[in-house]
């Protein structure tokens, strides 16, 4: 148990003209679980294995526990990875697996014992303490992978996408395993992955990467409601948020031809980029016309694609609502979010009313 | 994961199934040739070559190691188990196997050790790393005799840089005439000549260990060799199963040139391992019989050793 200290951590590769990582700074709490989110090639994977030592670090400083751990040695710094290709090793059984390295820490035989059945009860994995992995399915695997990582009671934990090798039902269930399970043990845990759902669903805190520096940092429901920047709104949630070029003249947004009115205190000229959800949008008697191209069921809710003034567009739309090819819309002011057209950046006041979805048990 | 810093760590991603498959079954097999003699039209080639050249020249030795050839060609004499019991019997004979037994090990020792120390030490240069390999690969391209011809310039009484370290020394190296210094020269060529192949096997066995396990044992692990030793080196056995094989082979056989080369116009005395006293024997001595006989135990030997190794080695490593 043990916060982590990122501190203005920055990795240039040799040779390479730019960083890979540049100036991240995060605080992690003690026992809180982060996820690394973004696209590939973003660094997170990079930062994540400079946390494990896997990596030099060019810049900065990684502190783990209130000690500066950027030149001890991957196995003294009281960290636990799990791979996403389970990286378990074929010549040992599952018991020597999750034993090894406690045996190389000169652990007691009675001790190393006592953990793995520990967690081989808490994983299920009992019956196949005396298989080898080759005997065991990718699920099985992973469990095994993260027992490895349990048995050692580490300061934290590192994920590196340990679920990506698994098919679309078992993420799921695994997902919540590694969330009750992190739970449980309350240990600080490093989650990197790049599928955005798997990020909002575990996070305490969601960190989204872009071009190796930090694009974003929070919970993930005021990430969703509050993104920072048009690739965060674009990155997290599914459908995307839809993006749409206007022009501001105060609390007046022009859409082509159509105007809408921004929340009250708004007060921006120019070119902007208009953000809106796909829930955010409600089929009305008038409003923004919008043609629909394509409709996409998924049973609890249907996707319509089509156009505003030209410009693609996304609702998501209750399967009782009536689709129609030509339709008026309607948002609420207060559900518009508005970027720099230029940089990015989320700008204005427009407000999203605050969200109070989880309840601690 | 950012796929263009580390292209190594996703080459581990799929794992391997050897399990058997369901849709492997027997009919379906034999169902593909309408014609019966075609599979063995496809065969003929192969087997025709094999029969040539492995089985015919056996059933030969086989059957003239139980007669007594005249040296000059004038027919020949059956004599039974004779040959066999010559050659056994001989105190020759026990001595130059005993010579070949030790010069196996060493060099199926030495040649396989060098190579798995300059396979791990080259699957850790990152700069450079291609001219590295190049270098210490290049030596297997050298054919055995002149192997054999280049150890001989190195142990050359008058040239030879061996010889002079050996004089620095105080010692007088004599390779060729002092029987000792020549089983050094031979051993050294002889390893020499086989670490590459060990190394480029040992090489790509190290290469095929799966980014990812290395990394999680440099979590789990402080110590290197420990490391090495516990989780790299055991999956390491199947190449090292089938070097190990391939390695007794080599000396036993396929240093025949480069004794050739170190023994042939020197004096007697010196060593020489049993392929090369088969050799002798049958081609120098004209004693074809004796020679033949010699030969078949060869094939025993090398047919027990086979049979053990495949039946007691190969159960003890793991295949991935």
């Amino acid at each position: 148990m043990a916060r982590i200290d990122i501190r203005n951590v920055s990795k240039t590769y040799p040779g390479a003209a730019t960083p890979s990582v540049a100036d991240i700074d995060l605080a992690i709490a003690d026992g809180e679980f982060i996820v690394l989110v973004g696209p590939s090639g973003c660094g997170k994977s990079t930062l994540l294995r400079m946390v494990a030592g896997l990596e030099d670090i060019t810049g900065g400083e990684v502190s783990i526990g209130g000690r500066v751990v950027n030149k001890v040695d991957p196995a003294e710094r009281d960290i636990a990875m799990v791979f996403q290709n389970y990286a378990l090793y074929p010549h040992m059984t599952v018991r020597e697996n999750m034993a090894y390295g406690l045996k190389n820490r000169k652990t007691p035989k009675t001790e190393i014992e006592a953990r793995v059945a520990e967690a081989a009860r808490m994983l299920e994995l009992g019956p196949y303490l005396d298989r080898k992995p080759r005997g065991l399915s990718g699920g099985q695997r992973q469990r095994v992978a993260m027992g490895r990582a349990v048995v050692r009671q580490p300061a934290a934990f590192l994920f590196d996408e340990p679920l990506s090798n698994l098919d679309a039902k078992l993420r799921v269930s695994m997902r919540g395993e590694i969330r009750r399970l992190q739970r449980r043990l309350g240990t600080t845990s490093l989650y990197v992955t790049h599928d955005q759902l798997e990020a909002m669903t575990l996070a305490d805190r969601l960190v989204v990467l872009n071009a190796g520096r930090i694009e974003q940092v929070g919970a993930p429901l005021d990430i969703y409601h509050r993104p920072a920047s048009t690739f965060v709104a674009s990155f997290i949630g599914s459908p995307a948020m839809n993006l749409l070029d206007a022009e501001a003249d105060g609390a007046r947004l022009r859409i082509g031809q159509n105007v809408i009115q921004a929340g009250a205190g708004f007060a921006h000229r120019g070119p902007v980029t208009l953000g809106i959800r796909a829930e955010d949008l409600h089929p009305a008697a008038t409003g923004l016309p919008f043609r629909t191209d394509l409709v996409e069921e998924l049973g609890a809710q249907r996707l319509v694609h089509g156009f505003i003034d030209g410009q693609a567009l996304v609702l998501a739309l209750d399967p009782s609502v009536p689709v129609r090819d030509e339709m008026f819309l309607t948002v609420a002011p207060e559900r518009l979010h508005l970027f720099d057209t230029a940089g990015g950046k989320r700008i204005g006041t427009t407000d999203v009313r605050a969200v109070h979805a989880r309840v601690p048990a | 994961m950012t796929d263009a810093t580390h292209p190594t760590a996703a080459s581990g991603a799929r794992p391997r199934r050897r399990a058997a498959s369901p849709a492997r079954s027997e009919p379906a097999k034999r169902a593909q040739f309408d014609r019966p003699l075609l599979p063995w039209a496809f065969l003929a080639p192969q087997l025709l070559v094999v029969c040539i050249f492995f089985y015919w020249p056996s059933v030969q030795a086989i059957t003239s190691s139980f007669y007594l050839e005249d040296p000059f060609g004038f027919g020949s004499t059956f004599v039974g188990l004779d040959n066999y019991k010559d050659a056994l019997g001989s105190a020759e004979y026990q001595r130059i196997a005993g010579f070949t037994a030790l010069f196996t090990v060493l060099v199926t020792g030495f040649s396989m050790g060098l190579g798995l120390l300059f396979a791990v030490k080259a699957d850790k240069v990152i700069r450079g790393r291609s001219s590295y390999r190049t270098a210490l690969i290049s030596v297997y391209a050298i054919a055995p005799p002149v192997a054999g011809l280049m150890g001989m310039m190195l142990f050359d009484q008058h040239i030879g840089p061996f010889v002079k370290l050996a004089a620095w020394f105080g010692y007088d190296m004599k390779v060729g005439i002092n029987y000792n210094d020549t089983a050094f020269a031979m051993i050294l060529v002889s390893v020499w000549k086989q670490v590459p192949y060990n190394f480029i096997f040992f090489l790509s066995g190290l290469q095929g260990i799966p980014a990812s396990v290395r990394e999680a044992a440099v979590i789990d692990c402080r110590n290197g060799f420990t490391r090495f030793r516990t989780a790299i080196l055991p999956l390491l056995a199947p190449t090292a199963f089938f070097l190990l094989i391939i390695n007794i082979t080599y000396a036993l056989f396929d240093t025949f040139a480069v004794i050739d080369v170190m023994v042939k116009d020197k004096p007697a005395n010196n060593p020489v391992t049993l392929v090369y006293k088969v050799y002798n024997d049958g081609f120098r001595g004209n004693d074809i019989g004796g020679s033949a006989a010699q030969s078949v135990i060869l094939m025993v030997v090398v047919l027990v050793l086979t049979l053990i190794q495949f039946r007691w080695l190969e159960r003890r490593v793991h295949y991935g």
